[in-house]
């Protein structure tokens, strides 16, 4: 394996997306996920010289990542302590049934795997996105992630609407390729 | 007669609902007797359909480009 080697220039451009996304999955909060985001990228910089060049440096980052979500449930969690412990009523329900009965998750519920599922698909997504040639993911990612139109995406790109066309129909022939190989075939 | 590349590109505007109404009617044609453009529209159609139950969420530019300068202050 060749060695991996820090560039902390391109952190923000190729990997924040990424991080965001891997953040806001697990505190479900955007400013919150913001905010650990930045300070992975604080501490990676602070820690770089720890880096052995043995991993990428995308997943380094992430495993930065991960430690700091960790902390900031520690965080709250330690908050939470000094006050009162309060358990939520279900207010809903009727029946005089057995309250821990009524919190059980329901075994039969898909819900929680399809979102397992849906955050893997976006992870993988996202994987597929960083392969594209830099104008191209931006293009993709504007126009399909975000939404804006085609005006304001030409104006971004400082491109023509034709010119557009032909670069997110590239792009989008390079994920569909790269998703059936990397997404269906699991 | 549309080139299967012109269809391709109409098939992407499709995507994001912005093909006018007689380049759906030249796409629902050319379709009619091109495989390899029926398999690409499909494909292309359950790439949208991803996407958007992948609910990507992404920072916004303005955003990346405080983080950068943050980023340079410290180094």
């Amino acid at each position: 394996m060749t060695k991996q080697e820090l560039n902390p220039d391109i952190w923000v451009d190729s990997y924040s997306d990424y991080l965001f996304n891997y953040a806001v999955s697990r505190v479900s909060d955007s400013e919150i996920a913001k905010d650990l985001v930045q300070e992975t990228f604080f501490a990676g910089l602070k820690s770089a010289k720890n880096f052995k060049g043995e991993a990428a440096e995308r997943t380094w980052l992430i495993s930065i990542l991960k430690r700091k979500v960790i902390d900031h449930y520690r965080k709250i969690n330690s908050k939470k302590a000094k006050s009162m412990v309060r358990i939520t009523q279900n207010q809903n329900s009727e029946s005089d049934s057995n309250f821990l009965e009524e919190q059980v998750a329901d075994p039969k519920s898909l819900l929680e795997n399809s979102q397992i599922e849906n955050e893997e698909l976006g992870m993988a997504i996202q994987d597929c996105i960083a392969k594209l040639p830099k104008k191209h993911a931006l293009a993709f990612t504007l126009k399909t992630i975000n939404g804006l139109s085609t005006e304001e995406v030409c104006k971004e790109l400082d491109i023509n609407p034709s010119n557009l066309w032909v670069i997110l129909h590239r792009a989008r022939t390079v994920l569909m390729d790269c998703l059936n190989n990397n997404w269906f075939k699991i | 007669m549309k080139s299967c590349k012109d269809v391709e590109i109409i098939c992407t505007k499709i995507q994001y609902k912005e093909a006018s109404f007689l380049e759906k009617i030249k796409i629902k044609l050319h379709v009619l007797f091109c495989k390899t453009c029926k398999t690409f529209s499909k494909q292309n159609t359950e790439l949208t359909s991803l996407c958007s139950k992948a609910n990507i969420k992404t920072l916004p530019l303005e955003e990346k480009e405080k983080m950068k300068t943050e980023l340079k202050s410290k180094t």
